[in-house]
Order: structure tokens, then sequence, then C-alpha cells
């Protein structure tokens, strides 16, 4: 028996010569149409999805003419095939979420600074990185809701205080693998210790109600429907659902405001370090941080807008004003380890 | 002569074997320096509670897709009974339904804040407590419930492909319905069986999706935190290379275990039915029924109301671009997997050398790893070929980010997946066939497609079928491998997850069902159309 008995050539009865040969012309043309980049796109490899950046970048295409190719993914693996594309890049560009996460893209030195008097003026030194590597875009509150059925909010003070015992069986959570969590543990561990900060977790899991949820959006729906009364989340999500239905019986409150404030997080972006087009995309992030970007990037996600000149939309103004932890953002990467292991041994799935 | 017939099969072997090893050393070589700050930690909190968790999750699901693959296969394939002739085939939809997209679907409408509950406290009053729905009864339930069809289709195709003579002998020997499946159907189709089981119980292995839905905590959960959380990537490779080691030796046991047993070498003729009767015939049809309705029905109704109520404003003119994108990588995907794993079935056949044995069992390696790992590790292997060859010679790399590193990531992932039913089906050939032929002077290219081909069309199609269907569930190396402008369905559905829209997620995720299920249905009216007709 031969390998051709396998593999036989095309049979000609079957498809003439031509027609082969133009498949498969047509097929090598797509499986390796990798063709030589545009001089002045933009590439962006994103772990905030398609529709939360693509009106973005279609008005900043529609307004300069400058093309924008992204691809969406987790973090972990985009960042890891920024690493390995090396001296190769295709990205120009990394957006996410979460400052941790900017802070281990930067670790891993897959970014480069972008210095710009445009962006230190349109973003405050607290949601930047001190080397310049990412600035961020657009903040979000990780603060208490409260079900305003069974709750009165006289009865909530801090993050801190949601271990008290008359929590007990009331409280929601999300997953401690989502890195929102994390990074609100971080902050804990540095403003309190690792010691106190295990006590307050082992108390928010001794509360808990349920087991933790998997999304934010589920923590808010067991609000809703009385398996719980108070629990974590991020405000876009809150503003999601109460968009979706006026009516919902749950408040976000703002805690902490007698000391460090709300948490506050951020989605940013950065330069790779091997940008193939590093000036298109400065340019890029400059408008970004501009006032026009701003208010579509943070209306689009119902977030804050990270320049304090652009006002965030009617609805997110309408949850009121609040004081912001001001500990540099950067503290989430820096303590994430830390804090997984405190949650892991607080009992924090 | 015998000897070099056999050393010709070596090559495509050997680089089918090397295309899964490339992936695979990235992981071995993590091993080179330990993080022991991490494996401590991991220890001392995490694996105790983990292992357990995923050996109870792999007893239960492999426990439930035996005993509900091989009755349904059973009972449809050999009974008679009301609905019979549509449950036949109607048992291999919930095959459509990607285990993550089952999850959500039974969380959603399961836990407390779902429909059925808040109905339920309306009428009965708020102390309603009943069983928590995200544990680990829920996850087992939810993975068999999507993983049975790989038992189902391999037993079924077993089951019929014994012919009536077995059972005419059984039954002229005396042996009752039930004795004849004890003693002659089941140890026969038990290869069969054993390959759907293993199938089932890598994926259970490997999910991610699923389990992270119900937050039911497994050894891949271990995985990703360390790769997600502490970005030790080194780390999680190292956590993969174990579960890996599990795996082979899972594989190896199945192979074992299958020992002696062949597989039946009869010519599928007209089945002989029990004609079942009264109640044996109404627990038949409810049984077949009630799994049908759990594992398809109600979630697609449930994707369907969430469509109505919030998916349906997300449909747009680039669905149809998602849907083509889909289909042309599930195609493409699916022809060349089966080639080459045909090549393999073939090799593995006509050459079998324990060198052979070994490329082609390493070659299968793939599907047992977590999606995400074995997509990283592959995106690591281009990206190495990238720098090694392409660049020296055309300058720029083409590999990474190209169609056809994905579609080889697909080739890695899902051999196994078409190599099981192809080695099945062509073990069923007696070699008696292929010899006369070639003393009738057929050989080569017409030995292959006038003898084997016509033979194997069966095999070839459910391989197909599953790579295919596969292709289109897939997620992690789709998100990280797939070309600009690429989204898939997939694609859609992982984005509306991650942000925990799950009503959302219900267009993508019922498009993707609807495009999975036009060759399921194809595949088995064929096969039932085959079968009419030799009646």
């Amino acid at each position: 028996m031969r390998f051709s008995t396998i593999c036989p050539s095309f049979d000609p009865g079957l498809l003439s010569m031509l027609a082969t040969k133009r498949i498969l012309t047509a097929l090598a043309l797509t499986l390796f149409a990798n063709e030589a980049r545009a001089a002045d796109e933009v590439v962006v490899y994103s772990s905030r999805i398609d529709e939360l950046i693509k009106p973005v970048f279609d008005a900043y295409t529609a307004k300069t003419g400058v093309p924008i190719k992204f691809i969406t993914d987790k973090e972990a693996p985009l960042m890891q095939r920024i690493k390995a594309e090396g001296e190769h890049a295709t990205a120009d560009l990394l957006l996410t979420v979460d400052a941790g996460n900017l802070w281990q893209a930067e670790q891993m030195g897959i970014l480069q600074p972008i210095r710009s008097s445009v962006i230190d003026a349109n973003i405050p030194a607290q949601y930047r990185a001190a080397s310049h590597d990412w600035t961020g875009l657009s903040l979000r509150a990780r603060t208490i809701v409260y079900s305003t059925e069974r709750v009165k909010p006289q009865e909530l003070s801090t993050y801190e205080a949601l271990a008290d015992k008359q929590w007990e069986g009331r409280l929601c959570l999300r997953t401690a693998k989502k890195v929102y969590n994390q990074s609100l543990t971080a902050t804990l561990i540095e403003t309190h210790g690792a010691a106190q900060t295990e006590t307050i977790l082992k108390g928010w899991v001794n509360n808990l109600s349920t087991d933790v949820f998997s999304d934010d959006i589920a923590v808010l729906q067991a609000i809703k429907a009385g398996q719980c009364d108070v629990g974590i989340v991020n405000t876009y999500y809150y503003g999601r659902l109460h968009r979706q239905d006026p009516q919902l019986p749950i408040k976000l409150f703002w805690p902490n405001q007698g000391d460090r404030g709300v948490h506050v997080n951020l989605s940013g972006i950065g330069l790779t370090r091997h940008a193939p087009h590093p000036e298109a995309a400065k340019a890029l992030v400059e408008w970004m941080t501009g006032a026009e970007a701003q208010k579509i990037f943070a209306d689009t996600n119902q977030e804050f807008p990270a320049n304090p000149h652009v006002q965030p939309s009617a609805e997110v103004a309408g949850w009121g004003s609040f004081k912001a932890d001001t500990l540099p953002v950067e503290v989430a990467g820096k303590r994430q380890a830390e804090a997984i292991r405190l949650m892991d041994r607080a009992g924090w799935n | 002569m015998k000897r070099s017939g056999q050393r010709r099969w070596y090559p495509p072997v050997l680089a089918m074997a090397a295309l899964v090893l490339l992936p695979l050393s990235v992981l071995l070589l993590s091993w080179q320096s330990i993080d022991v700050a991490i494996w401590e930690h991991l220890w001392a909190t995490q694996l105790p509670r983990l292992l357990g968790n995923t050996l109870t999750l792999l007893v239960g699901v492999g426990v439930g897709v035996t005993v509900l693959g091989v009755s349904l296969a059973w009972l449809t394939s050999l009974c008679q009974f009301p609905g019979r002739r549509w449950l036949d085939w109607a048992l291999m939809l919930p095959f459509a339904i990607p285990a993550y997209v089952l999850a959500f679907v039974f969380v959603g409408l399961l836990d407390f804040a779902g429909p059925l509950q808040t109905v339920l406290r309306e009428w009965l009053g708020n102390g309603l407590r009943l069983p928590r729905v995200r544990s680990t009864g829920g996850v087992i339930t939810v993975l068999v419930l999507v993983f049975y069809p790989y038992v189902y289709l391999l037993a079924r195709t077993a089951f019929l492909a014994q012919g009536r003579g077995l059972m005419e002998a059984a039954r002229v020997l005396g042996q009752s319905p039930w004795q004849a499946f004890w003693r002659v159907a089941l140890p026969m189709a038990r290869p069969a069986i054993g390959a759907g089981v293993a199938l089932a119980m890598m994926e259970t292995l490997a999910d991610f999706g699923a389990v992270a839905v119900f937050n039911f905590d497994t050894f891949t959960t271990a995985i990703y935190k360390t790769w997600y959380g502490f970005f030790s990537l080194a780390s999680a490779a190292q956590l993969a290379s174990l579960l890996l080691v599990a795996v082979v030796l899972v594989l190896y046991g199945e192979r074992r275990a299958r020992g002696a047993a062949h597989a039946g070498s009869e010519r599928a003729r007209g089945q002989l039915r029990y004609q079942l009767r009264g109640w044996k015939a109404f627990a038949a049809s409810l049984w077949c029924g009630l799994v049908l309705v759990c594992a398809f029905v109600v979630p697609v109704l449930q994707l369907l109301a969430w469509c109505w109520q919030r998916g349906r404003f997300d449909l747009d003119e680039r669905y149809l671009g998602l849907i083509l994108h889909t289909l042309y990588l599930g195609t493409l995907a699916a022809l060349l997997t089966v080639t080459l794993a045909l090549v393999l079935a073939f090799a593995r056949r006509l050459a079998p050398t324990p060198f052979i044995g070994a490329g082609v069992g390493l070659a299968n390696l793939g599907y047992a790893l977590p999606g995400s790992v074995l997509a990283v590790a592959i995106m690591l292997a281009f990206s190495y070929l990238d720098k090694a060859l392409v660049i020296p010679l055309a300058g720029r790399p083409l590999l990474l980010g190209s169609l056809a590193a994905l579609v080889l990531a697909y080739v890695v992932r899902f051999m196994a997946v078409a190599y099981g039913p192809l080695e099945s089906s062509l073990a069923k050939i007696r070699p008696s066939l292929p010899e006369a032929s070639r003393s009738l002077g057929v050989g080569g290219p017409q030995l292959f497609f006038r003898v084997y081909l016509p033979l194997l069309v069966p095999g070839v199609l459910s391989a197909a079928l599953l790579v295919f269907v596969d292709v289109l569930k897939e997620m992690p190396a789709t998100l990280l491998m797939r070309p600009f402008g690429w989204d898939t369905l997939a694609v859609r559905v992982f984005e509306m997850t991650s942000e925990g829209e799950w009503a959302r997620a219900s267009l993508p995720a019922l498009t993707l069902v609807l495009v999975g299920l036009l060759p399921v249905i194809g595949l088995i009216r064929r096969s039932a159309r085959r079968i009419g007709q030799s009646q």
C-alpha cells in the first residue's frame, strides 16, 4: 500500500483543472492574507468588547480617515500574543480594563511610554502610570448596592462594615477570580494591612447568603429577587440593569465617605513596545483622552470619563457625586498576587 | 517489501505528531523554572479541594453519559416504540448546543432569581427553598446533557453495525432482549462506547466555560487562576502538563480495557427491532422524550425567549458575516482534520508498528488540554516558527494572525474527535476485503476510492460532523488567533457572556445552534435513509 492511496492527486473528472487552480489560489490568498500593513492605520488588541469600543473608533475614522483594526479577547492571552510577536508586532495599542491588568502589561515589558502634554493635561496623574506606559480612559466605581425594600441607607457605612454580624446571610458577592474583586482587595490591603484585611474578607464570606456568582449582573438580580440584601458591583452593571428596568428596587450606596472614599478602577490603553505605527497610535490615544471621544467612550458603557473636564452622562450623574479613593490605581497591580492569596485563604472562591 | 511499505507511513504520521508536539513542548519547557511560592500556595489552599471536585465531576459525567448514551442508543437503534423514528435523529440535536450555553441557560432559568423560582415563590410564598442549582449536581447534569451525544452517536453506529444476524442468533438461543443486550450487543459495542466516554471525559477535564458559569472550581480553574491572576503562564503550563499526564493515563486505560474486544464486523443490514408494547413502549418514549426536552427543547425555548426580549435588537447586517465566517472555518477545519485523521487511521491499520502507534497517540492529545492553554501554546509555537523559519525567508511573520494558523490550531485540538469514529469504522472493514480487491487487480487510489471510501462514508461523515460542530463552538483559539475582521458567532457569545449579558448572548448562541443543526440533521437523515433502503 502506498501513501498515494490516501492522498491521490485530484481527479480531473471531479474538478476541472482551471477551477482547481482558481480555488487553490483563492484559498492560499485567504489563508495567508497577512497583507502588508497600511502606513497610517492603527491596530488595537482589546479586552473591552466590540460594542464598547467600535463607536469611538468609527468616530475617529470618520474624522481623520485613519482606519483602525482590532481584535478582542481576554487580557492575559492578548498580552501573551504581544509578547510573542516581539519586534514583529502587529498591535500598536493594548486596550484593557482594570489597573491591575495594565500594571501587569507594564511589568511584562510589552508597553512603551507615550510622552504627550495633551494626555498629561487631559488625564489626572492618579489615573496614569508613573512610567507613562499607559493611561486611563474611563472610570468605574466598585461600590455597594442595596435593596430599597429591605435595607435603609442609614444601615450602610463602609466596605469594611459589610463584615459585621448584622449582614449575616444578607450579602451577595461575585467570584474572587474576577480582577475587579482582586483590585478592591488590593486597596484594602494597602489601607489596613494583610491581617486586618483577611479578617474583613472572612467576615464577608461568613455573611454570604449564597455561593458567589460568576458576574455582577447575577449579583444584582439576586438582590432584586430577594436572595440577598446587599452586594458589591461595578456601577455600569447597575446602570445597564436600571436602564432595562427603571423600577429596579436597588440603589447605589457610596461607602467610606468619611475616610478614604469609594474604590475606583479604570479602563485604559497603552502603546506596545514595538508598535509598527507609534505616531498614528499616539495621535489616537491623545484624541481618545479629549472631550469628544471621552464622551462617547464613557457614555457607551455608562462610565465616568477619566478626563475631569468632561461631564458624565445625565444618567450617570444622577447617581450622585461621591468622594473617590485617591490611592494610585497601580496599587491594584502591585498587590494583585497578594490579594489573590489572601482571598484564597479567606475562602472567597 | 512489507517493511518498506510500512515505512512509507512514517513521514505523514511524524509530521502530524510534530504538529501536536510543538505546542506540547511549549508546555513541557515551562518546567525549566518552578515558582515555588505559587505551588505552595496552590497546594495549601486550592489543589486538594479542586482535585476532589474534578474527580467527582469526572465520575459523575462518566457514569451519566454512559447510562444516557447507551440506553438511548439501544432503544432507538434496536427497539421499536412510538416516536422512535424521529427521536432517533432528534437525540443528536443537543450536540449543537455548546456546554457554556447550556450552562448559562440552565443557571439563568433555574437559579433563585430565574423565572421558574420567581413564579414558584409567587405561588407558594417566599419561604420556598429549593435545592441549590449552582451545585455539583447541577454541573454534572449540564455536562452530561451536552456530552452524552458523543456516546449516543458512537454506540448507535456500533449497535446498527452489529447486524441482525447476531441478534437473531441470540434470540434463537433463547435470550430475552435484555439478556441479548447485556451478553451480546453491549460487549461488542464496548470499543465504540469507550471511545465516546473517553471523548466526553476529556471534554469535561478541559472544560472551563460551563464550570465558570456555575463558579464550580475544578483543576482547570487553578490553571486559569495561575495565569490570569498570578500572571504566571509558566506555572499554568506546568499545571496543564500534569492534566495531560492524567489524560494519557485515562486514554491508556481505555485502550487496555478495550483489549481484545473487537468491533462487530457485519455489514449493517435491515434491523429486526424488538417491538416494545404497553408500559415498556410508553417508558421508552418517555425516557427518550425527557432527555430531548431537558437537553434541547427547554434550552432552545429559553434562548428564543431571551432573543425576543433582548437579543433581537442586536441583529444587524454584520450577522451575515459572522455566520459566513463560522461556516467557512468549520468546513475548512472539518475537511482538513478528517483528511489527516484518515491518514493516521490508515497508517495505524496498515503499519501497526509501535512507532506509528506512539505517533498516532501523540497526534490525538490536543483534545485533552483546556482550550485556552492549548491556544496560547499553539500561538507561541507558531510565533516561534515565524521567527525561526518564516521571517528569515519572507522578511515578515506570515503564520501568526493568519487563517492557516487558526485552522491548524483547530486540527491540533480536534484530531482526536475525527480519529475516534474513523478508526472504529475502519476496524469494521475486514482485511479480506482489500485483499480480495487486490487479487482482482484493484489497488492504489482505485482501492481507496472504490473499496475503502464507500465503506467509510458513515464514519467520515460522523467525524466531519463532530469536528465541524466542535469548531463552531470553539472559543479560546478562535479569539486568540483569528485574523482581523474574522469574528465568528462564538466570539460574539464570548463578548456578551464576559459582560454577564446572558440574555443578549442568546442571539449569537441561538444562531450558532441553528448553524450547527443543519449538518446534524443532514447526517442523521442520510444514515436513516441508507438503513431504510437496505430494508
